[in-house]
C-alpha cells in the first residue's frame, strides 16, 4: 500500500484572492515580514500498487484527469509506503 | 424544438430553466437525469446552475464525468445546441468543451445581483436577435465566476469571436467597476469556436418574464428558437 500526499496549488501568475486576504490578516497580526501567501489544497490518496513506478504513474494520471485543473493549477506529490 | 434540462445532484436552477423552455418558449421540454447516456432526442441541452456534487474539489469537476456530459459532448459534435448557465458554464469549462477555468471571485464574496451585460457577438444561435453593443440587464449569483484564461487562449477567443457577453455599466462601457468578480476582460459568457455551445455566468432564465422584474434574458431563449426555426424552415 502506498500513500500519496498531493499538493495542488494555483499556477504562478494566477491571482490568489484568498492568499491575499490571509496575507493582510497576517500583516495586521504583526507579521510584517510576510511578503506573499498562496493557498492550495492538500490531499491524501491511499492506493494499492506493486511498485513505486506504478503508483507514481497512477497518481500523476489522477492529478491530470481530476485532482488538478491544468488551466489554473499545478500539482506535485510525495509517495510513502504504508502498512 | 425539443429542450433537455440536465439535472445533477445539487442542481438548483433546473426548474427555472424548464419553465423558461416549456412555458416562456412553449416548447416540449424534459428533465434529464445526469445518468442518462442517450440525449440524441433533444435539439438543445441546457446545463443549469446550482452546486452539482456540492462543488466538491472544484465547481463542475465531478459533474463533468457523468454519462450525461459524455452524451452532451457527442451531441454538440453533431451540432446540437448546448447552453451552460452559471454552474453549467463551470461544468463546460471543466469538461473542456469550452476553454479556460473559473477562479474564486476576486473579492471572495458570493454576489447575487442584477448586472449589465454588453452583447459582443450576435452571430451565434443564442444571440441572433440582439445587436452588438446592446446592453442587457440579467442577474448573476455566484462565488466562482472569475473567468481565467491565459494570454494565448484569450487571443484565440478574440480571433474566433468567441466572447458572447461582457460585464459593463448601464451605458455599455466596459469598466473595472462593472466587473463583479474579476473576470479577465470582464468576460461573462463565451462560445466554442463553432458557436453551438454557450457558457454564461448570468442567469437568462431569471430575467425571462415581466413578473420577474426584467425580460432581457428572454433574448437568449427566443434567439435559440429563432435559430432552430431558420435552419428548419
Amino acid at each position: 500500500m502506498w500513500r500519496a500526499k498531493i499538493f495542488v496549488t494555483l499556477r504562478e501568475g494566477v491571482l490568489d484572492p484568498q492568499g491575499q486576504a490571509v496575507r493582510s490578516g497576517l500583516m495586521s497580526q504583526g507579521f510584517k515580514a510576510v511578503s506573499d501567501v498562496r493557498i492550495g489544497k492538500y490531499m491524501e490518496v491511499t492506493v494499492e500498487a506493486t511498485s513505486i513506478d506504478e503508483v507514481s504513474a497512477m497518481v500523476r494520471a489522477m492529478c491530470e484527469r481530476l485532482l488538478a485543473n491544468p488551466v489554473m493549477e499545478d500539482y506535485h506529490f510525495i509517495l510513502e509506503e504504508v502498512q | 424544438m425539443k429542450f433537455g434540462i440536465v439535472v445533477f445532484p445539487g442542481s438548483n436552477c433546473d426548474v427555472d430553466c424548464y419553465h423558461a423552455a416549456k412555458e416562456v418558449l412553449g416548447q416540449p421540454t424534459e428533465y434529464v437525469w445526469h445518468q442518462e447516456q442517450d440525449l440524441s432526442r433533444f435539439d438543445c441541452l441546457v446545463i443549469p446552475g446550482g452546486f452539482s456534487y456540492g462543488d466538491y474539489l472544484r465547481c463542475g469537476a465531478i459533474a463533468r464525468f457523468s454519462p450525461a456530459m459524455e452524451a452532451i459532448a457527442r451531441e454538440s459534435e453533431r451540432g446540437k445546441l448546448v447552453l451552460g448557465i452559471c454552474n453549467g458554464f463551470q461544468i463546460l469549462l471543466e469538461s473542456g468543451l469550452l476553454p479556460g477555468a473559473m477562479l474564486r471571485n476576486n473579492h471572495l464574496q458570493f454576489r447575487c445581483e442584477e448586472r449589465h451585460l454588453r452583447l459582443e457577438n450576435n452571430r451565434t444561435p443564442f444571440t441572433n436577435l440582439g445587436e452588438v453593443g446592446q446592453v442587457l440587464r440579467i442577474p448573476i449569483a455566484h462565488a466562482e465566476g472569475n473567468y481565467f484564461i491565459d494570454e494565448n487562449g484569450l487571443a484565440e477567443l478574440k480571433r474566433h469571436n468567441q466572447i458572447a457577453f461582457r460585464y459593463c455599466d448601464e451605458q455599455g462601457r466596459i469598466t473595472p467597476e462593472s466587473n463583479p468578480n474579476g473576470s479577465i476582460e470582464n468576460i461573462a459568457g463565451i462560445t466554442n469556436r463553432r458557436g453551438n455551445i454557450l457558457g454564461m455566468m448570468p442567469h437568462p432564465e431569471r430575467a425571462a418574464e415581466a413578473i420577474l422584474g426584467c425580460t432581457d434574458g428572454k433574448l437568449v431563449w427566443v434567439s435559440i428558437l429563432k435559430w432552430w426555426g431558420d435552419i428548419h424552415a
